[in-house]
């Protein structure tokens, strides 16, 4: 076991940057997950970490030992990082137990002791006496639980994940999720998580590292993360955050200060030491938003999605370019086409830096 | 740890070298030597082979038929194999399978026994046409013996060839466009016309010139239908200048060997410029379209297409056969005159005979396992380990195949004519040069099928044994290997085939001792034992055939496309 550290590493492609100076500091057992749309450059990050990519600049440390940098590339044979691959990678020639002890042959460990740790390796996934099945006669849970046993075999210092659920069902989806933390409760391994499901990664990792066009934004624990978002680009990808435009009207004081968003005034949520500007962002959440009692915004109902106990209520305010949404409990309604009033209670003054 | 890993990377290189230096021997090395002798040919500076060969009122004489067969059996090949594989591939006739498994059997057949086969049944000593009382009489031309029975053969060898790649395509057309076109309210020859034929140009363009370069590099059947009537193409041409005139006539016919594979590559390049301007990739995969129902045209279609099997396959190897059974030249099949003494003499009397068997089986599994060797880490660098470079590695490799035979056989002279340097050994006039041709010729053969499985392999398969601490030699032997190995082996089955009767490299390399079964057919041939010959066919046809079903019991793990009678 390990941590892992990453620092100011750029990879490009061509004249394209995958990665531009990414820095990330994962302790030893934690789970982290790297979270971010396609394309936000989480793939690379996890092929330059497993060694099947050279990096152009920075270093890769595992465990104190430098991994990789801009010379040295230590190959991914050599580095004891264990992947579970999207799509399982089983080897469709090898029986599930075969698949198991591949490493441990490759290790030249001897045959008793590589029969007892496959079998141990399988009886932690649960597929006891399913080590003469070939890859093909599994289900895609059982498949996914091959792939677990066979990386965690070799009691890797490190197991990256790169979308191991983006392949299953719904249900699916929900178990393998109770799977993958039980995984981490009992070996404590350290994990990083690729994933583009923002729900999937809150539900399992410590902390979020959420990339975008091939920069860290933002590295944060998920309540952070919700709370205090960094950029509106993570504001609205965490929870469809709403991002508005505001003006913050007194500096910070015990954490809030006072702000005027679409014409109301409200106390907001902000950084130590925020200053007073015209030109701030703001996120708001489904949850910030109520009924206004008196007073409050206008705003014009677009869409109403019956969720079952309630409605979501899709609204644009002011000019018709603000688009709002939030929740309406049961038994109250209100149609499309129809204008209501609106309080915003709280939110979250986004960094001005980051603006 | 450092150590071992500097070990690790040595296996990177000496892989890649490894493998470049394999194929530069094999594509690179001979055809420079080819070169060198145009421009400095017997190692000077000399214009004197260029300005014989090329002012040589044969040589251009050769030119022009070489020309004229190649465009005809072209024309032919493109003709027979689209329509057959339109019939085949849009419509709801019956038998498919076992249909496109006999159709394909003519371009495993080597070319001379086609043409052996098809004297045979059409000569006056046919027995076939003496059995059913329509032989012309002893002693009048065989009608074959002419430019048309030339093109006629060359086209029923290369049709299946275009009939491959028009199917393969016809295979990937998304059935949404031909649908969308008859919910459009377009009929289906309207759709035929306006949907699939433009949308199948570039297999068809490419088939096209895949069956010139064949019909002009073929020598089987411009040997066999042409040296009698005196009717020379640049391939036989090569040859009798060779076989007259010895190694000294090597810096001509070297010429002569330019000339063809000049022409070869014009149609490939033609292919090139043809298909570039029409941009008509598919980008979408999707089931292929529901066949269109024939209604009650299908018997009709039906019956067409089994008289062309009968035409093509059937009634060449019954005559070919029953020529193998007569005693001698002209003798009618009876009850009475029926015998086996064909056999018992190619097998067990003739001397040069059953070497020949002995050697082109050992030439056929050498050539077809140093491919299957050479092909996993070949393809392997060419599609998982891409680099500028790879691309290059595979086009040479295609060269030996690409060319016509007769310029790989005469680069292979010019390289061993001289002992080779350094080590002293001389293998001209032995059957290692035939062997070392045969390597150069035919892996791309087992490359192809390589490539094409491996690109439907998941590379994570490769990346999951590496994070499992796996090197790279051993990632080959029990991954990369085990899972690609079912398409390469299949290319190695397509290999023995293809050697296992050649003639075009052999006719050029052989001597005596190092005899193939091409070369003793063609002998026989030569010497008026067509009897013995049709022996001989008869027996490597059957070789071929067991082979094809045998590996038909492995097709269900094979990826689509690579064994090519399978549909």
């Amino acid at each position: 076991m390990a941590g892992l550290k990453i620092e100011n590493v750029t990879k490009t492609f061509g004249d394209f940057d995958a990665l531009s100076n990414v820095s990330l500091d994962v302790a030893n057992g934690e789970f982290v997950a790297v979270l971010g749309p396609s394309g936000c450059g989480k793939t690379t990050l996890l092929r330059l970490v497993a060694g099947f990519e050279q990096v152009n600049k920075g270093t890769i440390t595992v465990g104190g030992k430098v991994m990789s940098d801009s010379k040295l590339n230590v190959p991914p044979e050599q580095r004891r990082v264990g992947i579970v691959f999207q799509n399982y990678a089983l080897w469709p020639h090898m029986t599930v137990s075969e698949n198991v002890g591949y490493s441990l042959k490759v290790a030249k460990v001897e045959k008793t002791e590589r029969e007892r740790r496959i079998s141990e390796a399988l009886a932690l996934v649960d597929l006891q006496g399913y080590g003469d099945r070939r890859p093909a006669n599994l289900s895609g849970g059982q498949r996914q639980r091959v792939a677990l046993a066979r990386c965690l075999v070799s009691a890797p210092s490190l197991v990256l994940f790169d979308e191991p659920l983006a392949n299953l069902d719904v249900h699916l989806r929900a178990s393998m999720e109770d799977e993958f933390a039980s995984f981490h409760k009992r070996t404590g391994t350290t994990i990083i998580y690729i994933t583009h499901d923002q729900a999937e990664a809150m539900a399992l990792a410590d902390r979020i590292a959420v990339m975008d066009r091939g920069h860290l934004v933002q590295f944060a624990t998920p309540r952070e993360l919700y709370e205090q978002p960094a950029t509106p680009m993570v504001a609205s990808f965490i929870a469809q955050g709403m991002v508005l435009p505001a003006k913050v009207l007194t500096a910070e004081a015990g954490g809030q200060c006072k702000v005027e968003v679409l014409g109301q005034e409200a106390v907001f949520r902000c950084r130590a030491g925020q200053a007073v500007t015209g030109d701030a962002k703001v996120c708001i959440r489904a949850a910030d938003i109520i009924p206004a009692t008196n007073g409050g915004i206008e705003v014009t109902i677009k869409r109403s999605i019956y969720r079952g106990g309630g409605s979501r209520i899709e609204a644009v305010a002011g000019d018709e370019t603000q688009e709002l949404h939030f929740d309406l409990a049961d038994p109250k309604r209100l149609a499309e086409g129809e204008t209501t009033r609106i309080t915003i209670t709280s939110g979250w003054v986004i960094p001005e830096a980051n603006v | 740890m450092i150590i071992s890993g500097e070990k690790r990377r040595g296996a990177d290189t000496a892989l890649i070298a490894g493998v470049a230096i394999i194929v530069a021997v094999l594509s690179i090395v001979p055809m420079l030597r080819l070169a060198f002798e145009i421009v400095m040919p017997q190692g000077s500076f000399s214009a004197a082979p260029l300005r014989t060969a090329l002012s040589g009122s044969a040589t251009w004489t050769a030119t022009w038929h070489s020309l004229q067969v190649g465009i005809g059996g072209t024309l032919l090949a493109v003709v027979l194999g689209t329509t057959v594989a339109l019939l085949v591939s849009l419509t709801n006739v019956r038998g498919r399978s076992s249909f496109v498994l006999l159709y394909v059997v003519p371009l495993l057949i080597a070319p001379q026994v086609t043409a052996l086969a098809w004297l045979q049944l059409f000569g006056p000593a046919s027995p076939f046409l003496k059995l059913i009382g329509m032989a012309p009489a002893l002693g009048s031309k065989n009608p074959l013996y002419s430019t048309t029975g030339i093109i006629a053969l060359l086209g029923v060898q290369y049709g299946p060839l275009v009939f491959l790649m028009v199917r393969a395509g016809l295979r990937k057309l998304p059935r949404e466009l031909v649908e969308a076109a008859l919910s459009s309210g377009a009929g289906r020859w309207t759709v035929l016309r306006t949907i699939i034929i433009p949308l199948m140009t570039p297999s068809i363009i490419g088939a096209t010139a895949l069956a010139f370069v064949s019909c002009v590099g073929n020598f089987g059947i411009p040997a066999f239908l042409g040296i009698p009537a005196g009717y020379l193409v640049l391939p036989t041409l090569i040859y009798q200048r060779l076989a007259g005139g010895g190694p000294a006539v090597l810096s001509e016919v070297a010429v002569l060997s330019m000339l063809i594979g000049l022409i070869a590559m014009a149609g490939i390049l033609a292919q090139d410029y043809a298909s570039r301007r029409r941009d008509y990739r598919i980008a979408s995969t999707s089931l292929p379209a529901a066949p269109f129902e024939l209604g009650r045209w299908r018997p009709l279609a039906e019956t067409a297409m089994w008289m062309l099997i009968v035409i093509v396959l059937v009634l060449p190897i019954v005559g070919l056969f029953l020529t193998s059974l007569v005693a001698a030249y002209g003798v009618p099949l009876s009850m009475k005159t029926v015998t086996l003494a064909n056999y018992a003499f190619v097998l067990f009397e003739h001397a040069a005979a059953k070497r020949a068997f002995f050697n082109s089986f050992g030439l056929s599994i050498a050539a077809a396992a140093f491919a299957v060797l050479v092909a996993v880490p070949l393809g392997y660098l060419i599609t998982w380990r891409k680099r500028w470079w790879t691309n290059f590695l595979n086009l040479s490799a295609e060269l030996p195949y690409a060319l016509p035979g007769v310029v790989l056989a005469i680069a292979s002279l010019l390289l061993f004519l001289k002992p080779l340097p350094v080590i002293g050994l001389q293998i001209y006039n032995t059957i290692w040069i035939i062997l070392y041709a045969y390597l150069a010729r035919f892996l791309v053969l087992a490359l192809r099928p390589t490539i094409s499985g491996l690109h439907q392999i998941d590379r994570s398969l490769e990346e999951a044994a590496q994070v499992a601490g796996a090197g790279l030699i051993r990632r080959m032997r029990t991954i990369v290997f085990p899972l690609v190995a079912p398409a390469t082996l299949a290319g190695g089955v397509l290999i023995f085939m293809t050697a296992f009767s050649e003639l075009t490299v052999s006719a050029l390399l052989w001597a005596s001792g190092s005899e193939t079964i091409g070369v003793v057919i063609f002998s026989f041939e030569q010497g008026g034992d067509s009897n013995y010959a049709a022996a001989i066919s008869t027996l490597t046809i059957v070789v071929i055939f067991a082979l094809m079903l045998l590996t038909n019991l492995f097709a269900r793990s094979l990826p689509n496309g690579v064994l090519p009678w399978r549909d």
